[in-house]
């Protein structure tokens, strides 16, 4: 994180992606100005209300944006690493896949999921060995947590084949 | 005198057997996790909150206190083991540490770091027991608009005073107090930026917020580096045992790690990191071989990891006796007492004594633990280094899921996780600080709440939060701990502040 202290001078391009920063953060701001202002101002007698707060964190999120546009004509932000996108997508479908199968699959197999995705992102091409240990591994977990703990962790076809 | 009664009486209640256990479980749990490369404290104890969820409040937060004591130390042994400090106040341990693990005198180094963090956490933790009951009484005093300007400072120093730059701090200190504000309102009932979704009525969870944003995003991270060859665990060879000479060179570091560290955590500002520096300056510029800094000098380690566990005790100091975190890790202990409904404060200290002090004292315990259990221990630790990243990851994706799912079952809370997981990767990419997120947006409602209460008290009147002089100094100190950075980074002196950068806690 140190690398910001020497931007590269010889871009003078604005860094697009710090633009594209600024444009989110502006949307947050519009957000809540848009939503705040459906509240119904019951502000009492002093004029400080739910409305407030929020106004204040608009206003001050909206400077940031612009500060943000600043920073980007600078070139003010790190460079930044190259970022290998694969990993990224495996991790995220595991994430995903997860979510999705948790209520269905139980917490075993659908975590179990999560795990071999996981280490297939980290690199671990055998899906078919690390599915089973995944599977097994959360299966552990859930009995664990789940029966000695009393942690609430959904029961699939697999756990209710045991308990 | 009623400090020592109090101590006393905490002793008692956490050495129940029960007691006993829980901080010992925490104890080791904290350490195995804390040991992982990649984990730091804060995650570490937003991991392990579950854990302690069926608990009742005494027993849950006894193992917190170990928690939160066994994350420390578990870091400094991955920081001298493996070149890759998990969290930055290990930066330091591991500039010495290493080099002394290298030159295969990794025992001395584990044995100092854990000494001097015994010693540093003894001290730090009677520090805190018995300047709490005074900063207490000094708390009562305080209004609103008094907590509100505190609030105020502990946001600036939090986002922009350190790190290196004021604009990437406080845009993440925003994006939490935007989120913070998601939810019913406190005060009126209404419900804000929820969309119509039942689901975000409740407001963000912090913990799954803290998951997402350092388990999630650090693991999106980590993966999107690609393959940069495996990092080298050192070996510990010979003798764990430190020498008589070792001992005689480590003794005053540690002490003066001590007193620089605690001070700096106990302020309602800053984070561990800062005192770790500073001890590791003093400790080379008093030492009789400056020549060996740099080349593992054991002066080099005692001192920083003192600092590092006495400033860890110290930021408990804010956080029990005003509710006020001034790092991610306390903003995580803190959702941890909100699960119970205990506001951490000088209230606190009167409504449930026994609660805090045993606490306090059981803080204590996890740290004779801790020397007991992590010398002996330091073979099982080192297997943990070793396992491979991919497992490693899998295993925490695993973890950090199971503690959203144990929290409430649902795949809207899987998917907040997700999305936030998402955008910890972002910020990391871009270079944004994530901790200031985490801190927006437990303490925004807290720091909204003080805000309304003493303009209510004034009808409106805003010049009323500047005319109390306790409330005009902290805002005073506030904007200047926002403006000096400024000036110093656009003077391109902003190379010191970034080494004190508060990466995670």
């Amino acid at each position: 994180m140190t690398k910001g202290l020497n931007p590269s001078t010889t871009t003078r391009r604005p860094d697009r992606a710090a633009l594209f920063i600024a444009a989110v953060l502006a949307a947050i701001a519009g957000l809540i100005f848009w939503d705040v202002s459906r509240l119904s101002g019951a502000a009492g007698y002093s004029q400080v209300g739910p409305t407030t707060v929020p106004y204040a964190i608009a206003c001050c999120l909206a400077g940031l944006a612009v500060w943000t546009v600043f920073a980007a004509f600078r070139n003010d932000f790190p460079e930044r690493e190259r970022q290998e996108i694969s990993p990224v997508i495996w991790i995220v479908a595991g994430l995903a896949a997860q979510m999705l199968l948790l209520n269905v699959a139980g917490f075993s197999i659908a975590t179990g999921i999560l795990f071999a995705l996981t280490a297939r992102g980290f690199g671990k091409r055998k899906l078919w060995f690390s599915l089973p240990v995944g599977i097994a591994l959360c299966f552990a977990v859930w009995v664990i947590f789940a029966k000695l703990l009393q942690l609430s962790l959904p029961a699939g076809p697999l756990e209710r084949l045991f308990f | 005198m009623a400090t020592f009664d109090f101590l006393l009486q905490g002793l008692w209640v956490a050495a129940q057997p029960m007691n006993l256990l829980y901080a010992l479980i925490g104890v080791t749990l904290g350490t195995a996790v804390g040991v992982l490369p990649g984990i730091g404290p804060a995650l570490t104890v937003a991991l392990l909150l579950p854990v302690t969820y069926q608990l009742d409040p005494a027993g849950s937060l006894i193992m917190f206190a170990g928690i939160y004591y066994g994350g420390m130390y578990g870091g400094s042994t991955t920081s001298i083991l493996l070149n890759t400090p998990g969290e930055s106040a290990s930066i330091v341990t591991a500039l010495e540490g290493n080099k002394m693990a290298r030159a295969g005198r990794g025992g001395p180094a584990l044995a100092t770091a854990a000494i001097g963090s015994f010693v540093a956490g003894l001290i730090a933790t009677l520090g805190l027991a018995f300047i709490a009951p005074y900063i207490v009484k000094l708390a009562l005093v305080f209004g609103p608009r008094e907590y509100f300007a505190l609030m105020v400072l502990a946001f600036v120093t939090v986002s922009s005073a350190f790190g290196d730059s004021t604009l990437r701090g406080l845009t993440a200190l925003f994006v939490g107090l935007a989120l913070s504000v998601v939810g019913i309102d406190q005060l009126t009932g209404q419900a804000r930026l929820s969309f119509g979704v039942p689901e975000l009525l409740d407001g963000i969870e912090v913990t799954t917020l803290a998951v997402a944003m350092f388990a999630i995003g650090e693991t999106l991270f980590i993966a999107a580096q690609g393959e940069k060859g495996p990092d080298k665990v050192e070996a510990v060879r010979g003798s764990i045992w430190m020498s008589k000479l070792d001992w005689a060179r480590s003794w005053k570091p540690w002490l003066r790690g001590t007193f620089i560290g605690f001070p700096i955590g106990a302020m309602p500002a800053g984070g561990a990191e800062i005192g770790t520096f500073l001890s590791y300056a003093a400790e080379k510029r008093l030492a009789k071989h400056p020549e060996e800094f740099g080349h593992g000098a054991i002066e080099g380690v005692a001192g920083p990891e003192a600092a590092n566990n006495a400033s860890a005790a110290g930021t408990l100091v804010p956080l029990l006796t005003l509710g006020l975190p001034t790092t991610a890790t306390a903003a995580i202990m803190l959702a941890g007492f909100q699960q119970y409904g205990l506001q951490p404060g000088p209230l606190l200290f009167a409504t449930n004594p026994q609660l805090v002090w045993g606490l306090i004292a059981s803080l204590l315990i996890a740290n004779f633990m801790l020397l007991v259990l992590n010398l002996p221990l330091i073979g099982l630790w080192v297997k943990l280094l070793t396992i491979p990243k991919p497992w490693l990851y899998a295993g925490i994706l695993m973890f950090a899921t199971l503690g959203t799912i144990g929290a409430n079952p649902s795949v809207y809370e899987l998917g907040m996780l997700l999305a936030f997981g998402l955008l910890g990767y972002a910020m990391r990419v871009f270079g944004y600080p994530i901790a200031p997120v985490v801190v927006g947006l437990i303490l925004g409602p807290l720091a909204e709440q003080q805000l309304r209460r003493a303009l209510a008290i004034s009808q409106g009147d805003v010049s009323v939060l500047f005319t109390s002089p306790i409330a005009a100094v902290l805002l005073v100190i506030a904007a200047a701990a926002l403006i000096i950075p400024l000036i110093l980074r656009a003077r391109g002196r902003g190379e010191v502040l970034a080494q004190l950068a508060a990466n995670e806690d």
